[in-house]
């Protein structure tokens, strides 16, 4: 289990801290994680946006007004159809699951090469630093994502506060 | 009413100049367009990223296509715009000087001008700072997102306000890698979310830091960032060289008010909102009469809050050129600052909000 | 680090928001007497970045520069265009047979080149 997400803090670092973002409620406990897939959402600070909002089909996020408030998720309303991944301009919500040894994160993605579905990766924590390997499941691009991939991987469990990400390959597009 | 057929002159077609034309246009008041540049929208193309704000501000599209939605509406409004065209001169009575293609030059009588001429971004200066691969975070901008080239490989970013930082993902969408982002400042100035994205790219933030040098002999080969003090000196013995072929300085963009002085405008300094630039009153108006001043030269915020100011500006002069009723101003002119409070809510639009009140609250007359 | 690696192939052929690059007339301009194909509409900077090069200009005394603020508010990225000199490469599009040349400080003007309007840049 990394350390670093002890040290870290959003605004010297550029990555929020687990303590930052548990300081919000916006993320399920590991328990719950086990229980049902979750919504994660990190974003922390009040800033006019409400496109999570008008993206669920469930209305289970609620912004409300002024459209400054953080995002409250209602789980039980929630069917993880996973709409608010691609429409959060932030890139700010992942879906995490636990089942077994494994967990799941679904990720919105807007680099190329995107990975394919099959591939082994490095799962990465929100410095970037590679924690754990990883494989793809999936990877979905339907048009209303507005260019906004969303990737399905699978790493393991003991990991999955942590992850946040896969690392990213750069090089020749 | 006094209706005159003096046209509106509208100079900038970014999205505030876009958005007072069309509502100009929509009154059925003549108006017309007129960018320097051989293509219009101004800063909007080159943002690829999804807007925040809520569906009136367009949140979640991006910028290119609300780009690509203003101009439609604009062509299918049958807009008279003038591309290439300089406006060089604004002389008393309205009198507007015009040159096309750096050839012909020409007067227009306006009914009312609005001055949409944006910002131009701040330069930093450091040994090397004149070598090849030194640019401004928004020419790099330009350069992937419109030119469709990459200017270097391996980049250092100046600035981690909102503009660095989002030129800081885009360089990497462009395939480009991003070794650190530099702020001088003890913490970081873009939203949380803007920096979360790419510190998960594996790029780092350096906070109280600063570029010492750029080194390199046709170019730029090296850059040498160091800590800073709280007085922004460097701390001599922090000096860390960076493997870098380009440096990106996003330190910030001053309202280019070139225009605006010629054309008579008061100028207020508002640092908060990139120093001096002209004053106006709560309909964009400025201390010259039926001159207004919209955009990022009105202080500089974003493309949603350009577009509104537009939009305010454009059904004012409309009015006041008898297009729009009384009662036509006040309700449009009331959902549009309606929309620009909203945008301007929490804990960075809060400062904007209470520098713009500042700027209304002096007044804009002489 | 070595510069000439790393400007060849810098056109961004494609792109996860942008796309693949569209097709574009070609266009051949000229660079101190060699041929570069550029797309058509292009600025010529942006032409001259994708074949590589990384020197615009030399001041007079011999700094070599390329551009700064890309949007032709600052000057830096002046070239001599068909015997014109200070012409900015960042807002001028290119045109087929243009030729394009280093300049030495504020350049020469070529007084067989000048049109009428004595512009570079139409």
């Amino acid at each position: 289990m990394s350390c670093k997400n002890r040290d870290i803090s959003l605004k010297i670092d550029g990555a929020p801290s687990l303590e930052e973002l548990k300081a919000v409620n916006m993320l399920p406990s590991v328990e719950e994680l086990t229980k049902k897939a979750c919504v994660c959402i990190e974003c922390i600070e009040e800033i006019p946006c409400n496109p999570c909002e008008t993206s669920c089909p469930q209305e289970a996020l609620t912004v409300g007004s002024p459209i400054t408030n953080l995002p409250v998720i209602d789980r039980e309303k929630c069917t993880v159809c996973g709409l608010c991944i691609a429409a959060c301009p932030g890139l700010a919500i992942t879906i995490k699951s636990v089942e077994g040894s494994t967990a799941k994160i679904r990720f919105p993605w807007e680099y190329l090469p995107f990975p394919v579905a099959g591939e082994k990766v490095e799962m990465v924590d929100r410095t970037g630093e590679a924690l754990c390997p990883g494989v793809i499941l999936s990877v979905v691009n339907p048009a209303r994502n507005n260019k906004t991939a969303v990737v399905t991987a699978e790493f393991p469990k003991e990991f999955v506060e942590e992850i946040i990400s896969i690392r990213r390959k750069y090089g020749t597009l | 009413m006094d209706k005159n057929n003096k046209p509106a002159i509208v100079v900038g077609a970014g999205p505030a100049g876009l958005c007072a034309a069309i509502e100009l246009k929509k009154a059925g008041a003549p108006v017309i367009l007129i960018d320097e540049n051989s293509k219009p929208g101004g800063q909007l193309f080159k943002q690829i990223h999804k807007f925040f704000g809520s569906r009136e501000h367009k949140a979640g599209v991006r910028g290119f296509d609300i780009g690509k939605e203003l101009l439609k509406e604009s062509l299918d409004l049958g807009m008279d715009v003038r591309l290439s065209t300089e406006v060089v001169g604004i002389q008393k009575g309205l009198k507007v000087w015009a040159v096309e293609n750096r050839a012909r030059s020409y007067t227009i009588d306006a009914g009312a001008i609005i001055i949409a001429t944006g910002a131009t971004e701040n330069a930093l200066s450091f040994p090397g700072w004149t070598l090849p691969g030194v640019m401004t975070a928004g020419c790099a901008q330009t350069l992937i997102n419109v030119h469709r080239v990459l200017p270097g490989r391996r980049v250092l970013m100046i600035g981690s306000g909102n503009v660095g930082v989002i030129v800081a993902y885009q360089l990497m969408q462009a395939g480009a890698q991003v070794a650190a982002v530099v702020e001088a400042a003890p913490r970081l100035g873009g939203y949380g979310v803007h920096t979360a994205k790419v510190r998960r790219a594996g790029v780092s933030f350096r906070t109280s830091t600063t570029v010492v040098r750029a080194e390199g002999k046709d170019g730029v080969e090296r850059a040498v960032i160091a800590k800073v003090d709280e007085r922004f000196k460097p701390i001599p013995g922090t000096e860390e060289t960076l493997e870098v072929d380009t440096i990106c300085i996003a330190v910030g963009l001053t309202p280019s008010i070139e225009l605006a002085s010629l054309a008579g405008c008061r100028m207020t300094y508002i640092p908060e909102l990139g120093g001096n630039m002209p004053a106006h009153d709560e309909y964009m108006r400025s201390s010259v009469e039926s001159v207004y001043v919209v955009g990022d030269i009105a202080g500089v915020e974003e493309a949603s809050s350009a577009m509104e100011e537009g939009r305010l500006a454009g059904v004012h002069a409309a009015w006041s050129m008898g297009f729009l009723s009384d009662a036509q101003l006040k309700s449009k002119a009331d959902e549009t600052v309606q929309r620009l409070l909203s945008l301007r809510q929490g804990v960075f639009g809060q400062k904007r909000f209470l520098a713009k009140k500042r700027i209304v609250e002096q007044g804009a007359g002489k | 680090m070595t510069r000439s690696s790393v400007h060849e192939h810098s056109r961004i052929e494609r792109h996860a928001v942008l796309g693949d690059l569209p097709k574009a007339e070609e266009v051949t301009i000229y660079f101190e007497g060699k041929a570069v194909t550029a797309r058509e509409g292009e600025p010529i900077m942006s032409a001259l970045i994708a074949a590589g090069v990384g020197v615009f200009r030399y001041t007079k005394k011999g700094s070599p520069r390329r551009m700064f603020c890309g949007i032709g508010r600052c000057t830096d990225c002046v070239m001599t265009v068909d015997g014109v000199p200070g012409v900015r490469t960042c807002v001028t599009e290119v045109r087929d047979g243009m030729a394009v040349e280093r300049q030495h400080g504020v350049g020469a003007w070529k007084t067989e080149n000048m049109t009428e309007q004595g512009d570079g840049q139409k």
